[in-house]
Order: structure tokens, then sequence, then C-alpha cells
């Protein structure tokens, strides 16, 4: 039986549930305060005890849910497949000949093996033949867009329009396998060489775990408390629920020969000078730690949806996370509708993502709109913003102006409208910034050749913050990966 | 709607659909609830002789070969003839034959080989008024250790002397179950007519161990750690069975030998494939153990659109496809053709390209944007893309016109028939010369 589970639980069923329960009478939960849950830029956060909050309560706070609600709307999507839905779906791949979907994924699984050898009850096995391309498997397995990738590429997609399940079988592969301890990688003899990598996010986690493979000693930096990157930070909880992002790396230093220091950041803590100095080789997997500003009057009472999303991720208590009444988001990304969505499981009465392009343009894949839509996301397209209105620094609105994509660019149609807002969301890009000197760039990125070579000999780079970065996790895998080899080849003389 | 009243050797049912003898038609209960489901006839479960029953192991009795989904592909099973004592049975037979006059009530005998207790069993099984006898001569286990069953059915001249006792004992039509587990089934069924059956009823089980427990190292079912060879039967087997009733069909001594056809019957299709190459009914025992006894509805309205659908009658199809079972050497040789992949089905796959190129004729073409075609000067028209697509009609074979050239022989295609006998290669050719 497949699981179900409300995609948003309102109090009100709660509330009809318990007679004299919440709404009845005294609550003497009105009576205690709790202190504030810390405040994100531009949010007022309401002072008095989240348990008296429901979805119609003003304002940015937290508790609209009943406590219960929270862990079923943040369970994860899609459910975890149980071993007779694996077979049963792994039974319908077709083991095409220079299957489509291998080459659709950006680190070249091989997707047909590792799907027989989970029809076959081995799924060790697929997890190493996928954790030999993707060290990053099981992460990749929840959050890639499968369906723009590997799950378009399946021919049975064009057959039937339903293609066989790559990403929920690769989970299925990777989650056995670590359970049980499966570690397939052994070190090679060290080398003695060793090599700085600089952000601990995919791209450089990816890169490090091949080095360390090839037997080098592997020093990662990160500038955030915890390693992961996206993995940690970004990302809808949904997607990559029980603290997945830090399991996985414990599992991926399970290799030897990698050492992690956090809260050590590029440009504050550390030079790229120090670092080419101190190393053999040095590959910089970077974030795009700056987010890209409107420029629209009122401002600064909008949020960086990435802040609120790293904040969503790293909080023990959904239930003490503020989240306005009513919340619109700017952008057309997966950051956006992961802020969307987000918000509605929050418990936020109405979400609407606000597009200035068509549909067709937003980043965020059909499936990722569908699932926005399903969770009772607005989505409106075709509207830019003009002003964000409000009074002592909350938001109170949101002013659009509809416009129109022309050769010279977007065109206000001249017809405006206004969104009632508490809390509004910016998901418009991030950039890349703090780039050390001697660093060329291409479009605002490092400019890479090949295997991720910069223009500084002994430097290499991967991931977001070069420009065929694609912003996609497996992406980053790759390039970290690939970077990683040719540093060894480099290494090795040859 | 067409009739599907049926005379099998004499015996009438409302339709061709009987229940084998087997745990299915073990007692009145379960036959009971048959009839009513609409089952045409019963082959009650092998009765032995008097005296204490047999016993069964108290382990598992079956085996299974299942699909990824576990749908049921096929079961073994070790399981013997009735356990219970004579007596009950034949009490139950009596009183289900009275009550549902209209129905087939065939009773399956397994007695030891001499020729008075067949006669013994005979005159008993008369008194019930069951319309006829199946002789058991197809069980692979248990009981042909003790020289009964296919021990009976491997040998051809004790399956015509033990038919003959029963022919002459016995006033009921005499229908003979053979055994798959042998060489060639002519000579089974050959021995039954010249015996006097009225009829023969194939396949019964074939050998089989339908799993090896890799933590034990025991085949399945397992007793204790030990298993031993069952019986296999359902969808799987349905490829033998069917060509073994062809052979029968056409065979020069056993033609117009009724036929009772048996082995995976699971849908209406199933049933009319064995009645095309001619057997004049089916028995129906796995997929009744696997979804019950409400199958036969499906069986039966299938089969009926299907006849409506050809405006024929039922024994209008008995037999239609038989003269079409022919001899290898009587193929037309002179029939060309070469696979043709429909680029609008394609869905890319490359199945066909695998298959071919590793295993076959290197006879497809993997094109940019991964477009197959088929190179007709190496194509043999082996068909074996045809059955590795996934997509149906998506690669299909188009004969080669009369006076076209093949491109693969670079000779032109003959017009007319012509076969491995007149073959310039054939042997005798250049022996005539």
């Amino acid at each position: 039986m497949r699981r179900r589970r409300p995609l948003y639980a309102t109090g009100a069923d709660e509330e009809s549930a318990t007679p004299g329960g919440r709404g009845a009478g005294v609550n003497i939960y009105r009576l205690i305060k709790i202190p504030a849950c810390g405040s994100l830029p531009g949010i007022k956060v309401r002072q008095e005890a989240s348990l008296s909050n429901s979805q119609l309560t003003p304002g940015v706070v937290p508790g609209r849910l009943p406590a219960t609600a929270y862990a079923a709307n943040f369970a994860d999507v899609p459910p975890p497949l149980d071993p007779y839905e694996a077979r049963v779906a792994a039974d319908r791949c077709y083991f095409c000949h220079d299957a489509p979907c291998i080459t659709a994924c950006p680190t070249a699984i091989d997707i047909p093996l590792f799907i027989r050898q989970i029809a076959t009850g081995t799924p060790e096995a697929a997890a190493t033949t996928i954790w030999a391309q993707n060290i990053l498997g099981g992460m990749c397995a929840r959050v890639c867009p499968t369906e723009t990738l590997c799950e378009e590429a399946c021919v049975r997609e064009e057959a039937e329009g339903k293609p066989v399940e790559i990403g929920r079988l690769q989970r299925f592969a990777t989650d056995r396998a670590r359970a049980g301890g499966l570690h397939p990688f052994a070190r090679a003899a060290a080398t003695g060489r060793r090599v700085a990598v600089v952000g601990a996010g995919p791209a450089g986690l990816a890169c490090a775990h091949r080095l360390a493979r090839h037997g080098h000693d592997v020093t990662v930096f990160d500038a955030r408390e915890k390693p992961g990157g996206l993995n940690e930070y970004g990302l809808a909880a949904y997607k990559t629920t029980g603290g997945f992002a830090q399991d996985e790396i414990a599992w991926l230093l399970a290799v030897g020969g990698i050492t992690i220091v956090t809260g050590r950041a590029l440009g504050r803590d550390l030079t790229l000078e120090a670092l080419r100095r101190d190393f053999d080789a040095v590959f910089l997997g970077l974030g795009l730690a700056a987010t890209n500003a409107l420029g629209i009057p009122g401002e600064a009472m909008a949020t960086d949806a990435v802040d609120f999303i790293a904040r969503l991720r790293q909080t023990p208590d959904l239930a003490a996370l503020p989240v306005g009444r009513d919340v619109v988001v700017i952008g057309g990304g997966m950051t956006a509708v992961d802020a969307g969505v987000q918000s509605r499981l929050l418990g936020a009465e109405t979400v609407t993502i606000v597009y200035r392009r068509g549909r067709e343009r937003m980043g965020a894949s059909g499936h990722e709109q569908e699932h926005a839509a399903t969770a009772g996301v607005r989505i409106v397209t075709g509207a830019a913003p003009v002003a964000i209105l409000g009074e002592g620094g909350a938001a109170r609105a949101v002013e659009f102006a509809y416009v129109e994509e022309e050769p010279k660019g977007l065109v206000p149609t001249g017809e405006t409208f206004r969104l009632r807002a508490d809390q509004v969301f910016k998901a418009i890009g991030q950039r890349l910034e703090g780039v050390p000197a001697g660093l060329a760039l291409e479009g605002g990125r490092i400019r890479t050749e090949g295997p991720g070579r910069t223009s500084l000999a002994g430097v290499w780079a991967g991931g977001d913050c070069t420009p065929a970065g694609e912003d996609l996790t497996v992406t980053a895998v790759a390039q970290g990966r690939d970077a990683a080899e040719d540093i060894h080849a480099r290494l090795a003389g040859r | 709607m067409a009739s599907l009243a049926t005379e099998f050797a004499g015996i009438a049912s409302p339709n061709p659909f009987w229940l084998a003898s087997a745990p299915p038609t073990d007692k009145e209960y379960n036959v009971v609830r048959a009839f009513r489901a609409g089952w045409g006839g019963v082959v009650w479960k092998t009765l032995g002789a008097e005296g204490p029953p047999v016993v069964n192991v108290n382990g598992p009795r079956y085996g299974v070969v299942s699909g990824p989904d576990r749908r049921v592909l096929a079961l073994n099973n070790i399981e013997l003839i009735t356990d219970r004592p004579l007596e009950v049975n034949l009490r139950e037979i009596t009183r289900v034959k009275r009550d549902w006059p209209d129905r087939a009530m065939i009773v399956s005998l397994m007695v030891p080989c001499d020729e008075e207790s067949w006669k013994a069993i005979l005159a008993r099984v008369e008194e019930t008024g069951a319309d006829g006898v199946e002789l058991n001569f197809g069980c692979p286990h248990g009981m042909s250790e003790r020289g009964m069953g296919s021990a009976v059915g491997q040998v051809p001249e004790y399956i015509e002397m033990v038919t003959r006792w029963c022919k002459m004992h016995s006033r009921m039509p005499v229908i003979v179950k053979l055994t798959p587990n042998i060489t060639d089934i002519r000579w089974a069924a050959r021995a039954a007519r010249r015996g006097g059956a009225d009829a023969v009823s194939l396949i019964n089980t074939v050998n089989s161990i339908t799993a090896v427990d890799l933590d034990r190292f025991a085949p399945e079912p397992t007793i204790d750690g030990k298993g031993t060879h069952g019986g296999l039967c359902g969808p799987a087997v349905r490829p033998m069975a069917l060509h073994m009733v062809a052979d029968i069909a056409r065979d020069a001594e056993t033609r117009g030998l009724p036929i009772s056809g048996i082995g995976g019957v699971t849908t209406w299709r199933d049933a009319a494939e064995f009645m095309a190459l001619g057997a004049g009914n089916v028995q129906v025992c796995t997929a009744a153990m696997t979804y019950g006894f409400k199958i036969v509805e499906e069986l039966i309205s299938g089969l009926s659109q299907y006849l409506d659908a050809k405006g024929m009658a039922l024994a209008d199809l008995v037999g239609r496809a038989t003269p079409n079972v022919t001899d290898w050497q009587l193929l037309n040789l002179n029939y060309v053709t070469k696979a043709r992949i429909d680029p609008g089905l394609c869905i890319k796959c490359g199945r066909c390209y695998a298959a071919c190129e590793d295993t076959s004729h290197q006879a497809i073409w993997m094109k940019p944007g991964r477009v197959f075609e088929v190179n007709d000067a190496e194509c043999v028209a082996c068909n074996l893309c045809v059955d590795v697509c996934p997509v149906a009609d998506c690669i299909t074979m188009e004969r080669l016109a009369a006076g076209s050239v093949d491109p693969r022989t670079g000779r032109t295609v003959p017009a007319g028939y012509a076969n491995w006998t007149t073959h310039p290669n054939h042997p005798m050719a250049k022996a005539a010369e």
C-alpha cells in the first residue's frame, strides 16, 4: 500500500475534532510568553505564544498549524520505495542499448545496469554502480529534477508517458547499501600530495572523495558551520529528510584521507595565494553567496528566499519558524518553488509565486510547478514587481505590473495589481562574489576549460561558481569528479 | 451468442471448460462451488485403490515460478492422489452428479498395474453415475516411484494394456491422461488408441525443480532441508502442451482421437489456441488455483465473443489450425521477408539493435539520433528483433515480392513454392544425379 499523507494539514480539522480544545473558552497557552524565535531580516515576529496562532493570524508568526501537522507536512516527497515496489518498478526498465537515460545524466550513471541489479536482488551492487559515477547518488536521487534529465529521456516516457522511476530506484539502492554499512571504495596507497578544496558542497565533496580514492590528502574548507553547501542549507526540507545530508557526508568521509575544516571562508580566513603555496593543487567549489536585487522601492521589506530555506533546514522546531499569512515569492526557479511550497506547509494561508516572464521560461520544471500547484501555491506569470508596500518595516502588499516580452525586453502593459503580503521572498537568482584576484571570469563566474581548469595554474573550479554549473547538484558532482581526475593526472605527472 | 455446448468423447457439457483432476476437484464442497461458478465439467481428483488412503507431506506441497510482480507463471506440486477415503469420494461423486446432471463428471483413477485392481475400481465408479473415467498415467512424483502414474505413461505397452483392461471392464468412456515426460508424445497416444481409448488428455505436469534456496542449498519446495522433483503446470508449460496436442492431432495413427487440452490454460485465448490445434475441450487447474473459480466467466464470454466475431461454431474451431502445423522440410523457402521498423512507433530503446548486433546477423543500423534501420543485405528475417521489441507492431516482417531481388543473396525471389526436399543442397538432390 502506498502511504498517503496530507500534503497540507489545516488547524480547522484539529479544532473540530477536539471539543473544548483550541479556540474554545480561555486558552491558557495565551498566557505563556515564548521568546521570539530569532528574526530574519525584514520580518517582524510576534512575541506572543505561537500556540494561539492560526493560518489566519496576520503578520509573520510561528505555529500556524497544530503541532502534529508539521511532521506530516514535511515528510518525504516522494516516499521511499519498499523492496517489492522497487522490484516492480525495476522490472519496467527495458535495458536499452546505449541507453538515453545514461546520456541524459550529467554524471552518466549506468542506469540500466543498476536497475537490473535491483531487479535481481542486489541493491548493494546497484549502489556501487551508482556511486562509481556519482558519490552523492543518494542526494541526487532525492533532489535531481529527474523529469528533465534521465526520466525525460526514458523510452517509456516516449512510449507511454510514464518513465521508469529512476530517481526513486536510485534512492532505494543507495539507501539500502548505506544502511547496510557498505562503502565500496578503498583508498589507494597514500601519495603524499595535498589538495585544498574550497567549499564543501556537492562539487567540493565529489572532488575530495575522488582525490582521496587516488591516495591524495584532501583538506576541504567551508565557510559555514556544517559541510554540505546547498545539500545542507538549500533544497526543500521534504526532499532530504532526517538529517540525510550530514549522514551522507559522514558516509562519504569513510573513504579516509579527507579533513573537513568548517567556518573558514575564502577571502576572510583563507587566501588563494596561501592555498596555492601550501597545497599541491586547489579546487574551488564555491557557492553563490550573493543574491540579486529587485531594485524597487520597499525592497528592504523582502527576504532572500535562500536565507529562509537555510533557516528552515536548520531549525530544530518547524513550529517555531515564523511565516506570513499571505506570502508572495518573486522569481521562477526551484528556489522560488521551494520557498513557496514550504511557506504553505508551514501554514501560510495564501502563497503566490510571481514570475515576470512566461511559464515556459520558468527555471522550475513542469513537475515542480505541478508540485507547487498541488500544495496550493498559485503561480502568476508575466508580472514584474513595482514596489513593496508596508509600514514600520513590515510588508503589507506588493504592487506588480503586467509585462509583455518583446524583442527589446519586458515592456509594461500599463496594467497593475496588488497582492496582499505580510512576507515577501526574493528568489531571483544568486551571484558569485569575492572571487580571488587573478582568476579570469566569464559571465560573472570563474572561467574554466576542459575538466575545470581555471586561468591559474594549479587551480581548478567546478559547480555553481563556474559558467557550466547549471545550478544542479548532479552537475556539480560531475564537475568535481572530473576535476579530481584531472588534478590526479597532473599530480601523477601524466 | 455462440453456443459453447460440447460433446467430448460422448460426454456432454454446457461448455468446453473442465476443471482438471487436481486439488480444486478433490471434494464435493469445491466441485459444487465450481459448478455454481459455471464450469462445464470436472475431472475428480484421482482416486486410488481401496484401503488406507495415501498420505501427503506435512510441509509445503507447491513451489512457484513468478514474475517480478508476483504473477504466477508456473506452479509445481508434490501432492499425491486424493488422501481421502475412497468411500467418501464415491459418495460425494454420486451426490454431485445427481444434483448437477448437466455437468460432465469424470473420475480420475490410479491403481496398481494389475487387471483386478482396475476392474474393482471401475465397478465402484460406474455405480456413482459418473460420465467417464480418466486414467492418470501422468503424475510424475511420488506415485511413479510406486509403479503408477507416469511410470505407466512412460511405457507405451503399459498404456495400451491398462487402457484395454478399462475398456473391457467398463461401459464408460475412457480418457487416457498422458505424461509429457517422454521423448515423443505420439508413442503414448498411439498406444492409448490401440488399447481402445475414447480420448486422450494432455499434458500432465512436467518434471521440475522450481527454485533452489541459495541459503539452505536445497530445492524448493523444501521439506526439512530436502526437496524432490515436482510436476510443473501453469502458463510456462503451455507451449510444450500446444506442441504435443498438435502432434497427436496430425499424426496419421491418432488423427481423429478426441483430445482434451491441458497445460496453462489461463484465458479464453489460450483455450481457443488449444482447440484450434485439435483439442475438443480444455482442462484448467493453475489459473483456478491462482484466481479462483470465477475466471470461467471470462473464459465463456471471451470464447463466445471470438466465435461470434469469426462467425464460427465451436466445432468449426476445433482443429482449424491443425493442417497448418507441418514439418520443417515442407516450409516454403521462397517465402522471403525482411524486418521493417516503423519509425513512428519506435521508442528508440535499441533492443533490436543490441539483439541483432550482439547475437544475430548485424542487420540493424543505429544511425545518429537513435534511428534504427534494417540493412536488407544482412537481414535473414529471423524475427528476433520483432520478439524483443517492447512495442507491439513496431517491427514487422514484410514479404519480398516474387521477381524482386533479395539484397542479401543477390538472387531473384522465385514465384511459387519450393521446400528443402527440392533444394539443390539437399543430399538426395545430389544422389539423384
